[in-house]
């Protein structure tokens, strides 16, 4: 990484920047040829069209019936960011072996720092031709676009403007007079609302935003306002200004035995993502960009620099970590190691912090949860929710961990003791039974002469019972045994009718019954047929 | 270590639980119990628990046993795989309850074993029949009377058991202590001691029945 002060009372310059577009990447990506017009559509709405479609007139943003009716024969692929992003992956590592520090923004976009490509090469236009022949070659066709200029906005809105021609260089110093013709609305990702508003109160390029004075833009739009207004004068915004992290914002997690399949390393890597952005609030700091590293069994190491433009969600982080592991493939071992490591860390300028970290007691358990799942699928894992009811299984359900009643503290202890706390007129009162059969066993009750026991219309026992059985293949811990004997100690029966209004009603007596040996069981009558409902194990 | 309530520390040769240790109990007979005793140690100290493989576990019991919902992942059927799922969620948990839904091989136990000691968690063997390590801590209930039945009268209020803790190196000289489990002060008291006088004359008749 580059210098790492920001001297005080003195704006740095802006660091000359070499960005490179393939604006019909997901084309490109769906593997179509270029000599055949297709077209990838996202929300009805054409992404990206093949050069042959383009002839017929197919462009970006166009409806899909419309660009069927102006081109025929036109193959339609849906839109899928990973095989975006996979198939961006060797591009990246073709302009990799021309400079170093190359970060992916997107996929069908990177960047890297120009200084050190065109002091080697001879000048910025040749670092940029160099660049997009190596990235072409990698795509095995013509498409990408090339430009450098001092700030990322300014060598966005440069490559963008030289698709036509060969490649865009703003010389140094320039960036500004370059982009005051722009419109506010090439501020891109993340400024879509405030563009909207500075053209309706008449400032409608970026010239003109920069023009304006920075107190007073800082006043009226805050933080946002006054990055894009660094934008228009084509600075880099401040909170993505180089400089070394504190380490310990780096997550890892290590993989014993090693994971082969990328689908579990990619759960992890969720729980990776959400971690290190927590830390990071904590310390009330944002990142311009995240590393993602993985060392394999073979002793490989792995690692890319992703741009993280716009919002900074937990989840649009997790998808580029599962992205660039999917690029990198199947690799010959598998992975034993993950780290996810924030760079170009500034202060969380205008951000709401989380009032209360996370404990690492909790990261780490996340992370567990997470492999887990990714072992057995996420509905495998479930967290206890408390809720109403009358029977010991009513009163208490497992959910999927994570989903919204889940996982979350607040859902399921908060909100459940309340709805559990109401009366129930009915539930089986306290200590509840420690073990809950689901399905209930099929019990046989029989009273001191052997008779079946029965409880009558009216609720009454025809007899005291005296011996319960169950089958013993049902039983619910195997090698415990079927729970059964003389009963020597009895209470009940209690009447119990739910639902009565509808078909879901049901009609139960239950009775607590201690046997010898001193277990004790809860079991009901419904439709004749004794049921064990649980056990106070 | 983790602190145990008081009333069940005196079974313990160390006064608490140690980690990175391999608790066993016996799934029924006042075993669960015991095990979700265990778990609301835990989790009332900030420590994480899993339980895996015991889909029908009491988790109102666990409620009121003290174990906070909030750091308690369940994982009821994790089939064949098993002894992966119990090596990752050792890794993060600090307590992972387990019933094995088939004995384990002599190398996956030992390996699992491992990995509770080297992360420093307790590995809760519910039903430890067919496990082929010998676990470091054995709690067995050697007597349970359960409180408030009668013949066709009252309900189940508390229950005394007495149990007995032998194992491996200093817990080889066996333990044992007589609790409430659960006690008759209602919910928060999970697991109460008996003074001695008095347990000895409600478990003595008992003893041989379990």
């Amino acid at each position: 990484m580059s210098g790492g002060r920001i001297l005080p009372g003195r704006t740095p310059p802006s660091e000359r920047v070499l960005v490179a577009v393939w604006p019909d990447w997901p084309v490109v990506a769906s593997g179509q040829p270029p000599e055949v017009p297709a077209a990838v559509v996202e929300a009805n709405r054409v992404r990206a069209a093949t050069p042959a479609a383009r002839l017929a007139g197919v462009g970006r943003g166009l409806r899909r019936r419309e660009a069927e009716e102006r081109c025929p024969g036109l193959v339609l692929v849906g839109g899928d960011p990973a095989r975006d992003a996979r198939a961006w992956e060797p591009v990246v590592a073709a302009v990799e072996g021309l400079a170093v520090g190359v970060e992916v923004c997107a996929a069908g976009k990177l960047c890297l720092p120009a200084r050190g490509p065109s002091r080697y090469f001879g000048g910025d236009a040749a670092a940029a031709r160099r660049v997009k022949a190596a990235a072409e070659t990698a795509a095995g066709q013509p498409g990408c676009a090339v430009g450098v200029a001092d700030g990322r906005l300014a060598a966005t809105l440069a490559a963008l403007s030289a698709l036509s021609a060969q490649e865009a260089v703003v010389p140094p110093g320039g960036s500004r007079e370059w982009l005051a013709p722009w419109p506010v609305s090439a501020l891109g990702a993340g400024f879509e609302e405030l563009a909207g508003l500075l053209v309706r109160l008449g400032i409608r390029t970026l010239g003109g935003l920069a023009a304006l004075p920075g107190p007073s833009v800082l006043a009226r739009f805050g933080p946002s306002g006054e990055e894009a207004r660094r934008l228009a004068r084509g600075e880099d915004p401040l909170s993505h200004r180089p400089r070394r992290p504190p380490p310990d914002l780096a997550c890892s997690a290590s993989f014993d035995p090693p994971e082969e399949r990328i689908e579990a390393a990619a759960f992890v890597a969720k729980a990776l993502a959400g971690e290190m952005l927590d830390r990071l609030a904590a310390a009330g700091l944002t990142a311009g960009a995240v590393s993602i590293e993985a060392s394999t069994e073979h002793g490989e190491t792995l690692s890319r620099r992703w741009r993280l433009e716009g919002d900074l969600a937990a989840a649009a982080l997790a998808e580029r970590a599962r992205w660039q592991l999917e690029g990198w493939g199947r690799r010959s071992g598998g992975l034993v190691m993950l780290r996810l490591a924030p760079e170009e860390v500034g202060p969380g300028l205008g951000r709401q912090l989380a009032l209360w970290g996370r404990s690492p007691e909790e990261g780490r358990a996340r992370r567990a949860i997470a492999r887990v799942q990714g072992l057995l699928g996420p509905e495998a894992v479930a967290a206890a929710v408390l809720t109403g009811g009358r029977s010991p299984a009513d009163r208490a359900r497992l959910v999927p961990w994570g989903s919204s009643r889940g996982g979350d503290r607040a859902g399921s202890a908060r909100g459940g003791d309340r709805v559990g706390d109401a009366p129930w007129p009915g539930r089986v009162p306290r200590p509840s039974p420690a073990l809950v059969h689901r399905p209930p066993l099929s019990a046989t009750l029989l009273d001191s002469a052997g008779m079946p026991l029965t409880v009558s219309g009216r609720g009454i026992l025809s007899a005291p019972p005296a011996f319960m059985s169950t089958a013993g293949a049902q039983a619910p811990l195997s090698t415990a045994g079927a729970p059964g004997g003389r009963v020597t100690a009895w209470a009940g029966p209690w009447p119990l009718e739910e639902r009565w209004w509808d078909a879901a009603g049901r009609r139960r007596a239950r009775l607590q019954l201690l046997l010898e040996g001193g277990d004790a069981h809860l079991v009901y009558c419904e439709s004749g047929s004794w049921w064990v409902e649980a056990s106070y194990a | 270590m983790f602190e145990i309530p008081a009333a069940m520390a005196d079974l313990f040769p160390e006064k608490g639980l140690r980690r990175a240790s391999t608790v066993a109990l016996q799934p029924l007979s006042g075993g669960c119990s015991l095990a979700l005793a265990l778990a609301a140690s835990a989790t009332s100290r900030g420590e994480w628990a899993a339980a895996v493989g015991i889909g029908s576990l009491g988790l109102l019991a666990a409620a009121e046993m003290g174990v906070d919902l909030g750091r308690l992942a369940l994982v009821p059927d994790p089939g064949e795989r098993w002894p992966e799922v119990v090596a990752a969620l050792l890794d993060g948990f600090g307590m992972v309850v387990l019933r094995p839904s088939a004995p384990p091989g002599g190398e996956e136990a030992r390996r699992l074993v491992a990995r509770a000691r080297e992360r420093g968690a307790v590995l809760v063997l519910l039903d430890a029949a067919g496990w082929p390590e010998t676990p470091d801590l054995r709690l067995t209930v050697r007597a349970q009377i359960w409180e408030g039945l009668g013949a066709g009268h009252g309900r189940l209020s508390c229950r005394r058991v007495e149990v007995a803790c032998g194992g491996r190196r200093a817990a080889g000289r066996e333990r044992v202590a007589a609790l409430w489990l659960p006690s008759p002060d209602g919910p928060s008291a999970a697991a109460a001691a008996i003074p001695a006088g008095e347990a000895g004359a409600g478990l003595g008749g008992a003893a041989a029945a379990v």
